[in-house]
Formats: structure tokens, C-alpha cells, sequence
């Protein structure tokens, strides 16, 4: 059942919006020049945390979604460093978005991440959308469809790791780690410990076909 | 027109001789003799000289059902698979269960005039399983009727089949019967086993064969009648019928080319041009049915030719139509199952597809053997042809359910002569009109 | 097999785990405000029914209609097909009209397969004949991982390699490895019976059937499952116990003497009901014949999973839907 087998590894990468290929756990990292460290990842963490407090004062009726796979654990990062920092505890869920995507019937069909919303739900919160890249932007687009399937969040705010260009939709970042000029084709690979066993951004420059 | 001679053919697989054919019969044979004056001369080098062969067992479909054959096209189809007579089966729309119709029947083939055409008369009137037919007037029209069946349907009544056996020994009939239990095979599919099992196919016993060939053999001993069992398709079957001519009785059997090769395993795809009645069985039965055809257990090959419409197998398994072509690839199928096997030679063919069923049929212009005075009834087959793959669109058949398309089968009919005319040269029929009048005649078929 | 799915038997054990999985993902969006999702917009399904089944056609439909596919519901009572159109033609009618899924229901074993090589779309066998009904075993999956994964069920001191209890809620991940399932009635005529054997046995169940001698297929040895005719001697043994629905017209045909027979050997009633272990569950396709195989109070018990199965039906078929229909059609 070829239609029913999705695509190995990690279902969302490869078709995620960062460009980048499937990079199985455990499997070896791949050839690329570094361009964050796990230390800059650690600062560039720390500082959209703080700016999320800055300018939601203080994190008032926030929630953090993070978009599966590497959205994830870097939401629970950004959340745990405002818990540090301020002694709140921001809520902290998963959004998937593979069912809303605009992209679906040029690969084959993939197994879905979890959605899971923290129990108080999103109506009236400031949700902050975590994603490890941003690049043509539709990932996010249909990050705010499956969101408006949830209920009706007061407003949205989208943090990435990774902001390296190439918009296709008119959308932009409200807290960036880092912003990555590349060129189209180049590939951008975000790992993290809790999926790839380190943290690292890497640039390789990619293949033609992809 | 001077004849023909045949050189180098080998006759029943036997070195290699000439024929020479002269009005109608064979003249003589043997080494080099030369070629009389004007006989048109066939390089038979490699090719084995068969008598033609006579099949037990064809739906010509003709009357009723023209839609899937008629006498014209299936004796063409015969005569390309090498055959010079075919018994036509009785269920057509009206069945043959009058002399009118058979007559009709027997009539068409002379006019067709690629093989000899003998109708087989229905046992019971309409198939009904229920009131003999007029099995005398039968016999005594034109048509000379001396098989009797009621195939498709079993003739499931102890008693009437007692009767049946009994009454066509006024005049050495045989009844051919279909043997299955109708209660045990209510809504059957397929051959009762793993296969059936796992497609979810409502089953069809072996028992359901057996038990009523057990039944028949016990009733024609007591009768002393002639039985003839249609298409054995159960390595049982073969054992019980062992058995009752081991006892002496007057037990006849067939089988055909798909149950000597095919299996259900065949059937999972629910492609219903493997649906047939009797079912394609196991492997097991399969070698049992070999061995039986090779130690004379079975007496004969027959075709069950039965062709159907298009539409009546583009459908679900459980709504399509049994019964499968088969008289353009008998002879093939049963060089692959049979003598390439090493189960039987040539000589052995001969005696199964030819002499045995015309002895059973009671034709006694065919199943001769190929000597001088024989009636030059005889088909030129080439078995070292590279195997070719079966291409139901080539058949002469109206109809295309050939299990074995897509299947390469060895060999190829070159030629076949009837009464000592080709209906059959270099594997292409001949225009049946131009046979008219030369092909054809009535009285000598039998 | 590639784009349909006609037999449990097309499905490995990786492909069976997807779709169960995906279906918990899917379970979510029942409890959402928006019971939909956009995955399918522009993708037609129609629901080709030659055999009355309601709830089977109502539950593909809410699942094509939660994924916002076009569902198109084609039954064959007053349709052409009842006037003599062959499965062909309809077959080149839907093509013609663009229809994505197929989701067959058909009263002839092998009719979804016989379709399958008439139509450029997916086909979803709904049950075929007395062949299968793939969907219906994977919602039966479903529930049993569910419900036990729930129970922390799978008893102690047993060899289970995947255990339920670490599956989390929902079972997510975990196959059926171990798990004890009795299936009890008519196997021969049923297409549930054969498409769970199939698929629980992929899963890693081990499955047990028992029948009167009479309605099991013949060669039933060549299955993967035991075979009992014993039911009070299973029922300790089972981690679960389906009941299948016996058709009364089959006493006539001679497969057993009388209901109350059948009803006192193979019917399961509150008494033999207390044989099972305190974790099993009871399941049951439905319809159920109340009083017959299965006693209304079983059937009402806090055991049941029927009305589980009705609803964890429409997510598994919405799962299949999608990951058959959802991305590119197939290479292959």
C-alpha cells in the first residue's frame, strides 16, 4: 500500500517550510557549514523569550504553540526560559497543520503530528506560533487556518528560529533568532536535542531538485 | 485434383513417412515413395501426423445464443485446433432435446463444412432433470444421435438416470453426464478449499463430483449400459472410476485441457474468465488427473469449449458466466501437460484425443489409424514451434474467455485435413465455402 | 496493492499502525468546535452502495464530509443498476463524473476488486460479499488498543513485547502484541470474521475463533488462528470477545438445528459473560440480533464497545480517506 506508506523519518520535514530533507533521529548530522551554535541557539532562545515578555506584558493570557516537529520542543524551550525568568508558566501545546496544507497532493499523503491545545483552549489568548524556520511562509498560513479550527485566539504571534527569506505570502515574524540571508536553493537544517541528539543549524547548498 | 502428399510428417510420433491422400482417403504410406502425378506435395518435415482429432465436448452455442458462437465460427475454431469432429453440446436456446433441432444442428456443420458436426441430445426435455426426452427419435434422424447429456446440469435423479442408462441401449447410445450434486453445490464459485476459503467464494465440493460418480458407476454396472463422465476434474473422480472399470464396467471418462493445467489459485484476481463448472481444482487433482489421462484411466481429452459473450465475464465472479475456449489450444495445452511432461507420446495423443473419443462417440469415420483405406482424416502439427503467447484476439472463437491468454504455449496445428480435403493449411483456415461440396459429406461422418 | 484498500490483507503491519494512528490524531477533531478539516476540498468520493447498509454508508459519508470532500451517494435500489446495468458501466459512469474514492458495498465476494481494475480512483471495499470488510477491522483494532490502552489492561505475567499500558491513553504506537481475541459466530458468511482475523493477526493478536464446525470455512486450518468449538472453554482466556450477528436464515439452510441451540452453545449471555477476565471487552459489528447471539444486558454493559465502534468508525474511515486520497496519487 505505497499511498498509505508516507514519507520515513520525520513526517513533516521535507515538506516543511524550511526546505529542508528528512533528517532521521539518530541518524548521522548533515554536511552543511554551521551558522548557529547551540550556544547562539541557547542566546537567540533567551532573547525572543524576553521579548515575548516585553511586549505581552509581562505573558498575560499567553499560550506557545509550537508546529511539529522542531516547532515543538523550541515552544517548550521559549516557555521554560519565561518560567525561569518571571516564575509564570506559560501554556505550552502542539499545532499541526499537515491537513491544512496547500501542498498536500504533490507528495504523498503523511502521517500526522499531534495537536495538542492546553486545556483552557485559545479562545481570547495571545497565541505565539513557534516554528523553527520561516521561509515561504505557507507553513504558517496554514498554521492560522488549523488555528481558526480551534476556536478564536484575541491575536497570533509567530517566533522562529530561523528567518532565512524567500517569502511567497505576505507574512512576516514578530520574533526572529536569526536572521539567515540564502539563496533559494540553498537547504536549511535546524536540529535539536530533543529530536536529533544535538542542537545546530546548519547551511548546505542544497540540491537541484529539491 | 490429384490429392496430396505429405512427406516426412511423422506419423503418431513415429519416423518420419509419407502420406499420400486420394479421394477422400489415404492412400498409402511409408518412406520416399514418389509423388503421384499432380498431388499437391506439404513438407511435413518435424511434424507430427495426428488422425483428426474428434472432441466429445463443444458448445457451438448455435441455436440461441449466436451472440457467443455459432456452428460456423466454433468449427473453424475446431479445425484450427486441429480437430475434423466435434460433438455439439445439447443446452442451446431451443435444446437439442428434439430430432428437429438436432437435425438443425447437424445441418449447419455440413454447410460449414470444417469438421463433422454430431449433436448431442438432451437427456431430459428442456434440461428440466425431470422427463426423458425422445432419445430414440433422436437416434434415429439424421443427425444419428448416440450421446445424450444434459450438461450444465447433472441429471441428478437416481431413477431417471437408471432409466436414462437403460433405454439408449436399444440403440448403443451412451449417456455423457455432468456430474455434480445440485443440493451440495447450491451457489458454488469455486473448487471448496483454501482458496475458496480465503476469497470468500461459496464452495464447490469434490465430494459433489464424486459421490455422484460413484452413484453413476454403480447404476450402469447394474444396467450393463455405457456411461460416459463428463469432465473429471477431482483426483477422487479418477479413483472411483479406476476402480469401476477395474470391475469391467462400461465406464467412460473425460477431462479437459484446463483442468489438466490450471488450478484455483488462479482465481484470486475474481478475473471470472477463470470460472468454470466443473471448477479449476488443486494441484494435487491436477497430477491426478495427468496420471489418470496417462494410464488410460481417462480415455479422452475434451474441449468443454464453451464460449461466451464479452459481458457475460466482465462482470463480478459471483454474476459471470461458467465455462472457458478451448478447441484452438486443446492440443497445445495438452503438449505442455502431457507429453512434455514425459506422461504420454504422441501415439498416446493419438489414442486420447482422436481414437478413444470417436470410439466413444461412435464415429466410425474418425479415430482411424493412419494406414492405407483409413478415411484421410488427419492433422499436421508442428510441436517443436517456440512456445507462443495465446492471443485471444487472433482465435476464430466469436468468443474470447481463454484462460490461457497472456500463457506462451508450446507447439502449433499447421494443417488439418478433412476426408482428405485441408480446412486447415499453414495454421490458417481455409474459406469454408470453397470446402463445400469437397469436404462434405454427411453419410461418411459417421 | 497500491491506492486501494480492498483486503485487510493488503495492509503490513507499518501501513496498519498508520492508519490506527492517524485515526487517534483524528479522533481530536470530533471534540473541536469545527468538526471539519480542508484536507480533501475538491476531492469527490462517492459511496457506491448495491447493498442497503446504513450505518456503513453514513459513517464513510461523515468522514469523507469531515475531511470537505464532495460525497456523492450512489445506491443501486432505483438506480440503473437495479434495471440490469453491469458493475462496468457503473464503474465507467463514476469515472466519468471524476470520482476520487469509490467505497464500495456489494452483495458479490471480489466485486471491489473488480472494480478496482475499472476505475482510475481509489477504491474502499465497504464490505463484499462473504469476502471482507476492511474498515470494520480496523475500527475493531482501534477500539480494542483504545480501550485497553485505557484500562492499563493487558494482564500481568504475560509476555506482552509492546505493552498497551506504555502506549499512553490512547494506545498511540502500540500494536496488539498478545492480545487474546475470541471471534464467535458465523465465520463462513462473515466478511468482519475474515478481514479481523487478517488484520489482528498483522497487528500481533492472537485470535481464536469459534463457530459451530458448520459455519467455518472449510481450510480454516490454513488461517492465522486457532480454532475452538468450545466457547465457555475461550472465554476465560480472552482479552476480548466479538460476537458476530447470525443470520436466522441460516437454520434453514441447515448450518444449525434451532436459535435456542445456537443461542445456549455460542450465545453470549450475562452468565458466560462472568467467565471473562475483569479487563475483557465485548464488541460486537452490529447490527446486533438482541436475545440471539448477544444478551441485552451484555450488550448494554459497561463492557460493550458498541457504541465506541460506531464512533471510532467514522475517524478510521476518515484516516483511510485521508491517507489514501490526501497527497499525491501513488507512483506505483
Amino acid at each position: 500500500m505505497c499511498a498509505l506508506r508516507p514519507q520515513t523519518g520525520h513526517h513533516d520535514t521535507g515538506s516543511h517550510d524550511t526546505g529542508s530533507p528528512p533528517v532521521p533521529p539518530g541518524k548521522p548530522v548533515p554536511p552543511g557549514k554551521e551558522v548557529l551554535s547551540p550556544d547562539e541557539i541557547r542566546r537567540a532562545l533567551t532573547r525572543i523569550a524576553h521579548e515575548i515578555l516585553e511586549r505581552t506584558h509581562g505573558g498575560e493570557g499567553v499560550i506557545l504553540l509550537g508546529i511539529p516537529t522542531r516547532g515543538v520542543p523550541l515552544a517548550r524551550r521559549v516557555a521554560g526560559r519565561i518560567g525561569e525568568f518571571e516564575g509564570v508558566t506559560i501554556p505550552c501545546g502542539s499545532l499541526d497543520v499537515t491537513m491544512h496544507r496547500d501542498d498536500l497532493r504533490l507528495r504523498p499523503a503523511r502521517a500526522l503530528g499531534r495537536t495538542e491545545v492546553p486545556p483552557d483552549g485559545v479562545d481570547g489568548k495571545t497565541v505565539v506560533l513557534v516554528d523553527d524556520v520561516l521561509f515561504s511562509g505557507r507553513t504558517v498560513r496554514a498554521a492560522l487556518d488549523a488555528l481558526n479550527d480551534l476556536g478564536r485566539p484575541r491575536s497570533v504571534q509567530l517566533a522562529v528560529l530561523v528567518d532565512r527569506g524567500h517569502r511567497e505570502l505576505p507574512l512576516r515574524a514578530d520574533y526572529v533568532g536569526k536572521n539567515l540571508p540564502t539563496a533559494q536553493r540553498e537547504v536549511v537544517h535546524v536540529l535539536v536535542t530533543e529530536v536529533d541528539g544535538q542542537d545546530s543549524v546548519l547551511l548546505s547548498p542544497g540540491g537541484g531538485s529539491r | 485434383m490429384s490429392g496430396w502428399l505429405i512427406r516426412g510428417a511423422r506419423i503418431a510420433g513415429g519416423p518420419p513417412a509419407d502420406i499420400h491422400i486420394a479421394g477422400g482417403a489415404i492412400a498409402q504410406t511409408g518412406a520416399g515413395p514418389g509423388a503421384a502425378a499432380g498431388a499437391q506435395v506439404l513438407d511435413a518435415d518435424g511434424l507430427v501426423a495426428l488422425p483428426g482429432l474428434v472432441d466429445l465436448h463443444t458448445h457451438l452455442r448455435e441455436p440461441g445464443r449466436e451472440d457467443a458462437e455459432t456452428v460456423e465460427t466454433g468449427t473453424r475454431a475446431a479445425a484450427l485446433g486441429g480437430f475434423t469432429a466435434v460433438h455439439a453440446m445439447a443446452n442451446t436456446e431451443p435444446v437439442a432435446d428434439t430430432a428437429g433441432v438436432v437435425e438443425q444442428v447437424w445441418r449447419l456443420g455440413n454447410q460449414a463444412g470444417y469438421c463433422d458436426v454430431r449433436p448431442v441430445g438432451a437427456v431430459t426435455v428442456g434440461l428440466g432433470g425431470t422427463q426423458l426426452a425422445e432419445l430414440g427419435a433422436m437416434a434415429d434422424s439424421a443427425a444419428g444421435v448416440r450421446v445424450f447429456s444434459d450438461d450444465g446440469k447433472c441429471v441428478a435423479d437416481s431413477l431417471l438416470m437408471r432409466r436414462a442408462l437403460e433405454y439408449v441401449k436399444a440403440f448403443d447410445g451412451v449417456i455423457a453426464q455432468h456430474a455434480q450434486d445440485p443440493r451440495l453445490t447450491e451457489g458454488a464459485q469455486l473448487n471448496e478449499g483454501e482458496v475458496s476459503g480465503r476469497l470468500g467464494l461459496a464452495g464447490w465440493p469434490a465430494a459433489a463430483e464424486e459421490a455422484v460418480i460413484a452413484r453413476d458407476c454403480l447404476l450402469a454396472a447394474h444396467v450393463g449400459s455405457a456411461l460416459h463422465v463428463c469432465h473429471v476434474s477431482t483426483a477422487g473422480s479418477v479413483e472411483i472410476i479406476r476402480w469401476a472399470k477395474s470391475k469391467g464396467w462400461r465406464v467412460t471418462a473425460e477431462v479437459t485441457p484446463h483442468h489438466l493445467l490450471l488450478t484455483d489459485e488462479l482465481a484470486e484476481g475474481y478475473d471470472p474468465v477463470y470460472k468454470v463448472n466443473p471448477p479449476l481444482r488443486t494441484q494435487a487433482d491436477v497430477a491426478g488427473l495427468r496420471a489418470g489421462l496417462a494410464d488410460g484411466t481417462i480415455d479422452c481429452v475434451a474441449t468443454d469449449h464453451a464460449p461466451h459473450p464479452v459481458e457475460a465475464k466482465e462482470t463480478e465472479w459471483a454474476a459471470a458466466a461458467h465455462g472457458m475456449t478451448g478447441l484452438e489450444t486443446a492440443l497445445r495445452v495438452v503438449q505442455a501437460a502431457m507429453v512434455d511432461t514425459g506422461l504420454l507420446d504422441w501415439a498416446g495423443v493419438a489414442d486420447r484425443m482422436s481414437v478413444r473419443p470417436a470410439r466413444i462417440g461412435r464415429l466410425t469415420g474418425h479415430g482411424n489409424p493412419l494406414v492405407a483405406g483409413a478415411p484421410a482424416n488427419l492433422t499436421l502439427y508442428d510441436p517443436g514451434a517456440p512456445p507462443e503467447i495465446v492471443d485471444p484476439a487472433a482465435h476464430a472463437s466469436k468468443s474470447r474467455n481463454t484462460p490461457f491468454a497472456g500463457m506462451p504455449l508450446p507447439g502449433r496445428v499447421v494443417a488439418t485435413f478433412l476426408r482428405g480435403v485441408p480446412t486447415v493449411l499453414d495454421g490458417k483456415a481455409l474459406d469454408g465455402k470453397a470446402l463445400d461440396g469437397k469436404a462434405l459429406d454427411g453419410k461418411a461422418a459417421r | 496493492m497500491k491506492r486501494h484498500l480492498i483486503s485487510a490483507a493488503d495492509l503490513t503491519r507499518d501501513d496498519a499502525l498508520l492508519i490506527l494512528d492517524t485515526a487517534a490524531e483524528l479522533a481530536g477533531v470530533a471534540a473541536r468546535p469545527i468538526k471539519k478539516l480542508p484536507t480533501l476540498r475538491g476531492r469527490t468520493v462517492v459511496n457506491l452502495f448495491f447493498e442497503d447498509s446504513t450505518r456503513t454508508r453514513i459513517s464513510f459519508e461523515a468522514a469523507a464530509k469531515r475531511l470537505s470532500a464532495d460525497v456523492i451517494n450512489f445506491s443501486a435500489k432505483g438506480s440503473s443498476v437495479a434495471k440490469g446495468e453491469s458493475l462496468k458501466d457503473t464503474a465507467l459512469t463514476l469515472e466519468a463524473m471524476g470520482a476520487d474514492a469509490v467505497v464500495i458495498r456489494h452483495s458479490a465476494s471480489g466485486a471491489a476488486h473488480r472494480l478496482a481494475e475499472w476505475v482510475r480512483g481509489s477504491v474502499v471495499n465497504a464490505g463484499d460479499g462473504t469476502h471482507e470488510h476492511p474498515t470494520q477491522a480496523l475500527l475493531d483494532a482501534f477500539t480494542i488498543r483504545q480501550r485497553l490502552a485505557r484500562q492499563g489492561a493487558v494482564p500481568d505475567g504475560r509476555d506482552v513485547p509492546h505493552d498497551l499500558r506504555d502506549a499512553g491513553p490512547d494506545g498511540r504506537g502500540a500494536a496488539l502484541d498478545g492480545v487474546r481475541v475470541t471471534i464467535v459466530g458465523d465465520v463462513l458468511h462473515g466478511r468482519v470474521a475474515r478481514s479481523n482475523v487478517l488484520l489482528l493477526s498483522t497487528l500481533g493478536a492472537e485470535v481464536t475463533l469459534v463457530a459451530p464446525p458448520t459455519l467455518l470455512p472449510f481450510a480454516v486450518g490454513s488461517w492465522p488462528c486457532s480454532v475452538g468449538y468450545d466457547l465457555d472453554a475461550e472465554l476465560p482466556k480472552s482479552d476480548v470477545v466479538m460476537m458476530l450477528r447470525v443470520q436466522q436464515e441460516r437454520m434453514t439452510a441447515a448450518y444449525f438445528p434451532t436459535i435456542r441451540e445456537y443461542r445456549r452453545r455460542y450465545g453470549l449471555d450475562a452468565g458466560r459473560m462472568a467467565l471473562l477476565p475483569g479487563h475483557a471487552i465485548v464488541m460486537h459489528p452490529g447490527p446486533m440480533n438482541r436475545g440471539m447471539e448477544i444478551a441485552a444486558d451484555v450488550a448494554d454493559s459497561p463492557r460493550s464497545t458498541v457504541v465506541d465502534q460506531v464512533a471510532n468508525g467514522v475517524t478510521v474511515r476518515m484516516a483511510v480517506l485521508y491517507l489514501l486520497l490526501g497527497g499525491a496519487e501513488a507512483a506505483s
